[in-house]
């Protein structure tokens, strides 16, 4: 009664419009009060944080939690944050939600894993916060347990987070740079903020932090068997060449004319920035395209000695590309973009890492389904038909050819992403 | 017929929509078409969807699409277990997959040799268990004979019910033994599981020897929907709202 009474009270100082919205969503039990415009408002930033890629379940009920996440330090189970009262944030306030959001901290005060961003969380301002929380508190009440984490001894003890929180967190919100453009501290606060892509895009170390000095200078995800490319260096995804469309391109459509998403930031364009507006898309890209590249004047990469061997691997790489790639890839890698994206000059290929280029000659994979492309066209995998030699020998080539700057690749770290990927 | 599958059927019949994404190349056009996009499936499953050598990777072509669509989100979803296939359809929304099944399902090339073509011939006797078990059931488990769902014929029904012919031992057993131990889940509720866990190692075997015996009539397809209630609720059959 006193949660209707509240809405009676509210809806009389928003006045007729919001009581118009009100009457075609109804509140659900246990959800504050809230206009209809904040809570659309939280669902586009909770997409913005990718909230639902940790805390549901696939095909389960949304929010409610216990998405196991391995880690080199055991499995983290995520949160229910539904709006349930006993198992989820039902009791929770909006103050009590902005300060974990802010500091890292749950509402019983123990400190979080950093496995929630709140090293990136920390820059969202309490407006948005709150406008996330009303949404969470939208949507249908889940009751169910969340499971304990089960980390290894000594990652278990919540209290070393304090030795880490000292080396790699910064509490604050986002503050603007009086000196760049509303556009770029928009796409700067997404970049940086909700959208933690420094999660993955900064090198991660032996604790499990990134370190800001190392800002988006790319790094291997553990446990996933990615590499997330530098957004610094020209040589690997450093956007500062790119035009402002391509960049929006291969944000929102998973695809563009210069590069394809796949892995785990296909899982990023799926659940998250697929649904950013085309003026947000654009905001991260213009903030993206001015990170300094940080490669040293002579970059280029060393040339591995040419040994018999890999002249061996380049023209068995040749003939194989020639029976199995061509066809889509153009004989001179030029691709036919956005749809099959070109291998001259992509430089997820020729980055130090071989990782990516290896695993999609062995996985193939689809770019994610998105509302600007919702059928995306798929690569095959080859890893059923083809020995761990001949893969090595068609990425060795296309690392190669036609300019590109990577390294030969070993039979052996083929082997190994066979073993930690498909069987 | 249930809402799920009512959406295929339009679906399959309407052009494919133009890309959102303009082409930069059109010297270099991709065509448009549900064919080339599902380029990365052939390679496992034939180029009509037939299937190929290797046992595991079973034929698609002619299966009901409401079957083929439910083990596409079953597969995206992580309720069926295979990692190649649950990596490749992790991101693929709903009615892209509803449009893969429903191409699929319309292709009728000729099965390749016959079923079980190259595998050992198994003991008659075997063989004969299975019939029993196929056309009788096991009574005492309350196990419904496969006939009864799959059709006389074995040749499955609209919309989730597949055929059962075509398929060779290995992978049969293979389906009711990750069925048994919860790598293999369909919709609840879940018909199969309580089937593939009521029947003994041995049961399976004879079963699977059995229908991988049996030859492939030319035009297998699988029978209408109807509403004939069926010994066990499956949500397969059910069909769910998306």
């Amino acid at each position: 009664m006193r949660r209707v009474l509240a809405a009676v009270l509210v809806l009389a100082l928003l006045g007729v419009g919001a009581l118009l919205l009100w009457q075609r969503a109804p509140l659900r039990s246990g959800g504050p009060v809230a206009g209809n415009g904040q809570v659309e408002r939280g669902r586009y930033l909770a997409q913005a944080g990718d909230c639902i890629a940790c805390h549901t379940v696939p095909g389960e009920a949304i929010f409610s939690g216990n998405r196991p996440m391995p880690t080199p330090f055991g499995t983290l189970y995520s949160p229910n944050i539904t709006p349930d009262d006993e198992t989820g944030i039902g009791k929770w306030t909006a103050d009590e939600f902005y300060q974990m959001m802010h500091t890292g901290r749950g509402r019983d005060g123990k400190l979080l894993y950093p496995a929630m961003p709140f090293a990136s969380y920390t820059k969202v301002t309490r407006a948005d916060s709150d406008a996330i929380f009303a949404y969470l508190r939208s949507v249908p009440p889940v009751r169910r347990n969340s499971r304990g984490h089960d980390l290894r001894f000594p990652y278990n003890n919540r209290a070393l987070l304090i030795g880490w929180r000292t080396l790699y967190f910064q509490e604050g919100e986002y503050q603007p740079d009086p000196g760049k453009s509303a556009e770029w501290n928009r796409g700067a606060y997404l970049v940086q903020g909700l959208g933690h892509c420094a999660m993955c895009h900064t090198p991660i170390n032996a604790l499990g932090g990134s370190s800001p000095a190392r800002a988006f200078q790319g790094g291997l995800i553990p446990m996933q068997h990615w590499y997330a490319p530098s957004l610094t260096s020209n040589r690997e995804s450093g956007l500062g060449e790119w035009s402002e469309q391509d960049i929006a391109d291969l944000l929102q459509a998973g695809i563009s004319s210069r590069a394809t998403v796949y892995g785990p930031m296909a899982e990023v364009t799926y659940n998250s920035l697929q649904y950013m507006n085309d003026a947000d898309a654009r905001a991260m890209a213009v903030y993206l395209k001015s990170l300094p590249n940080t490669d040293p004047p002579d970059s280029a990469p060393a040339l591995a000695p040419v040994r018999a061997d890999t002249e061996q691997m380049y023209s068995d790489g040749k003939r194989l590309y020639g029976e199995h790639c061509a066809n889509c890839h153009g004989a001179e890698g030029q691709g036919k973009p956005p749809h099959y994206p070109p291998l001259a000059g992509n430089r997820s290929i020729g980055m130090v890492s071989a990782v990516n280029p290896i695993r999609m000659v062995l996985n193939g994979g689809y770019p994610p389904g998105t509302r600007r492309n919702p059928m995306p066209y798929g690569m095959p995998p080859f890893a059923q038909f083809m020995t761990d030699a001949e893969i090595a020998a068609i990425v060795t080539y296309i690392r190669t050819a036609w300019g590109n700057p990577g390294a030969p690749v070993d039979v052996r770290e083929v082997g190994a992403l066979r073993a930690a990927t498909v069987e | 017929m249930p809402p799920q599958f009512a959406l295929a059927v339009p679906l399959l019949a309407a052009a494919v929509a133009p890309n959102a994404l303009a082409q930069r190349s059109p010297t270099e056009a991709v065509p448009d078409t549900i064919e080339a996009r599902v380029q990365a499936c052939i390679g496992c499953h034939g180029a009509q969807g037939q299937g190929v050598e290797n046992v595991y990777f079973p034929r698609l072509a002619g299966k009901p699409a409401g079957y083929l669509y439910n083990q596409l989100v079953a597969f995206r979803d992580g309720r069926r277990k295979y990692v190649p296939m649950n990596y490749l359809l992790a991101y693929l929304p709903d009615p892209y997959l509803s449009r893969m099944a429903a191409y699929f399902a319309a292709l009728n090339p000729p099965y390749p040799g016959g079923a079980g073509a190259g595998d050992k011939a198994p003991p008659p006797a075997l063989v004969e268990e299975g019939r029993r078990l196929a056309s009788e059931g096991v009574p005492a488990a309350r196990v419904p004979p496969c006939m009864a769902c799959h059709g006389t014929a074995l040749n499955g029904r609209e919309p989730g019910i597949p055929g059962l012919l075509g398929l060779r031992a290995d992978y049969v057993s293979a389906q009711l033994g990750a069925w048994r131990y919860g790598v293999r889940t369909a919709l609840a509720p879940d018909c199969m599981q309580f089937v593939a866990s009521s029947l003994t190692e041995h049961q399976v075997e004879a079963v699977s020897a059995f229908l991988a015996a049996q030859p492939v009539p030319p035009k297998l397809r699988p029978a209408p929907a109807d509403q004939k209630a069926l010994p066990l609720e499956c949500g397969s059959q059910q069909g769910r709202i998306q």
